[in-house]
């Protein structure tokens, strides 16, 4: 990774990682190493003192039935999220792959979410589900259903994953057509030539073709849906009702910033810092797309 | 096209057609709600095509802002967001630029220690250590400024890969011509590495201009101020400050003008914003 040519050592090639590595150093290594340290006190409830407790914050956390229900409903969401994110771009992409004329136009129409700021897209989700004037809560009250997102907890998840989901899907269209594109030609057609209609050189060529990618995006999306979130859910349900739609993340911003639990948010930042490793290593080592070290 | 199934054709466009119609759908809704007056807003059914009064809410959003008399100026929220995010996505380029530079053509002891420890921070996003993270930006006096928004998001670990790949495919004759030439480092950097990457320069700008257009968390954080609120926070402030009532018209105005920027920056340079998605894979 270092060029064949390159300069001898001096004290240039310090200045020019300095200014990346203090901002590493002071804003992320630092406050990570404080969340690791501070997820080992418990602090009074004024702030004044803290004791060492070695591991009783994590063990708080996983006896706790809040933590753990929203373990599974992070769980449930960025699944959700991951496979209807997916499953539509993936949808759109073959069939973007199936036309000639207009490629460019439904693409510049698809995209456009993307730019769209998640807690903006929650302000636009939860306008059109308003309970009292909401434009499909009120179509869907003709047809006699009672929308309320606002007491119904089910609704309400299924809500943000809606929101979540149009954000995410031009993301994956992008990725999937690029994919399908990258098959070669000949393959399709001498499964053509061999008599395999549409769909079934679509499952037996093309999608299992597309795995590596498949694969790639699951793993961002999974991402996405744990940590990018935030903004949706912030906009959309607070969390609520009932912590019905409290995910992870954002059980670590309310416990932090609006329960002030320290070293219980700290523990939960730990563990959060540990998925996001896990799910690093998994797509540094499993995933071929990416770059080699 | 492999055969001619005309029957297959028209599938394929009315599903395009029908997912372009549900992903448009919350835009064009937004659009209508922004153009219609308070008292519409509040009458069922909700109209699905525009009315006559897009320029007074605009006006109204952009000097007079929304919720009250002290309520922030929607062109005020505007200009912080573009501060922030020029902040952002030109500090990320330039910081990522330079130690791409370093790792790639300098040998120098800790070199690959330098490059694991920004490759650390792919693994730490912001949302996972927000309370340590700010009390570091309290303690070092950086809370309600524009160097506190953008200052501690400017790591970036897969821009400066991204120029990494870059300067590797720079074949080394250009060093060994350079030098033959007399060039120094920073001559080479500048004459040669910044010219050669412009295109990946700038397919990394548009991704990153609206990764700091949308940051929410963050500035939410550490702005009290409503001299500093973006736009993006600034929404959520009229969701919550009218929870009863909201005024739906206004906010919808500020949701547009708040997408706007990043939807203008995505369609005007889809090909870079296509190219800078694929390549920084994020």
């Amino acid at each position: 990774m270092l060029k064949r040519v390159h300069f001898g050592p001096s004290l240039l090639p310090f200045l020019l990682v300095a200014p990346q590595i203090a901002v590493t150093l002071i804003f992320f290594m630092w406050p990570a190493g404080q969340a690791l340290y501070q997820s080992f006190l418990i602090e009074d409830a004024f702030g004044f003192s803290s004791e060492f407790v070695w591991f009783e914050n994590f063990q708080v956390l996983f006896e706790d039935k809040y933590y753990l229900a929203s373990f599974q409903r992070t769980a449930i969401f960025s699944l959700s999220v991951a496979g209807m994110a997916m499953g539509l771009a993936l949808l759109m992409a073959a069939m973007v792959d199936r036309i000639i004329k207009g490629v460019m136009a439904y693409q510049t129409m698809l995209i456009w979410p993307y730019a769209v700021a998640p807690v903006v897209a929650g302000a636009l989700w939860v306008f059109m589900f308003d309970p009292t004037l909401g434009i499909f809560a009120y179509a869907l009250n003709t047809v006699g259903y009672d929308w309320n997102h606002k007491l119904n907890g089910d609704e309400a998840m299924l809500l943000v994953v809606f929101a979540a989901t149009w954000k995410q899907i031009a993301y994956n269209f992008l990725f999937f057509v690029a994919a399908i594109q990258s098959i070669p030609k000949s393959l399709i057609e001498a499964a053509a030539i061999d008599g395999a209609g549409p769909l079934r050189r679509f499952w037996t060529i093309i999608f299992p073709l597309i795995t590596p990618t498949t694969f790639f995006l699951l793993v961002v999306n999974i991402v996405y849906a744990f940590f990018d979130t935030f903004g949706i859910i912030h906009a959309i349900t607070q969390g609520g009702p009932a912590k019905a739609t409290e995910i992870l993340v954002y059980k670590v911003y309310n416990d932090g910033f609006i329960g002030l639990d320290l070293g219980g948010s700290a523990a939960q930042s730990v563990i959060l810092m540990g998925i996001v490793i896990v799910i690093t290593v998994i797509q540094f080592r499993y995933i071929e797309r990416k770059v080699e070290y | 096209m492999i055969e001619n199934r005309p029957f297959v054709t028209v599938l394929a466009h009315l599903t395009l057609i029908l997912g372009v119609a549900i992903v448009a759908f919350p835009i064009w809704i937004t659009f209508v709600a922004s153009t219609h007056e308070a008292a519409r807003m509040t009458q069922v059914p909700l109209p699905l095509w525009p009315g006559d009064q897009f320029f007074t809410n605009l006006k109204t959003v952009l000097f007079d802002g929304v919720g009250g008399s002290n309520a922030t100026p929607v062109w005020l929220m505007m200009t912080n967001s573009l501060i922030m995010a020029m902040m952002i996505s030109i500090g990320k380029i330039i910081i990522s630029l330079m130690s791409a530079f370093a790792i790639v053509y300098f040998r120098f002891p800790f070199r690959m220690g330098f490059f694991w420890m920004i490759f650390m921070t792919l693994m730490l996003p912001v949302e996972v250590r927000i309370l340590p993270t700010f009390e570091v930006v309290a303690n070092l006096h950086m809370l309600n400024s524009y160097w506190g928004m953008s200052v501690p998001l400017i790591a970036s670990a897969t821009a400066t890969f991204m120029f990494r790949q870059v300067f590797l495919t720079i074949p080394d004759e250009m060093l060994e011509a350079a030098r033959v030439d007399g060039a120094g480092p920073m001559r080479f950097f500048w004459d040669i590495l910044i010219p050669l990457s412009r295109t990946n320069i700038a397919a990394l700008f548009v991704i990153l201009f609206i990764y700091g257009w949308n940051q929410y968390l963050w500035p939410l954080l550490i702005t009290t101020d409503s001299g500093y609120f973006t736009v993006v926070m600034g929404i959520k402030q009229m969701l919550e400050s009218a929870e009863q009532s909201p005024d739906w018209h206004l906010i919808m105005m500020t949701a547009l003008l708040a997408m706007l920027p990043p939807i203008i920056v995505v369609l005007s340079m889809q090909k870079m914003f296509v190219k800078g998605l694929t390549e920084t894979e994020k």
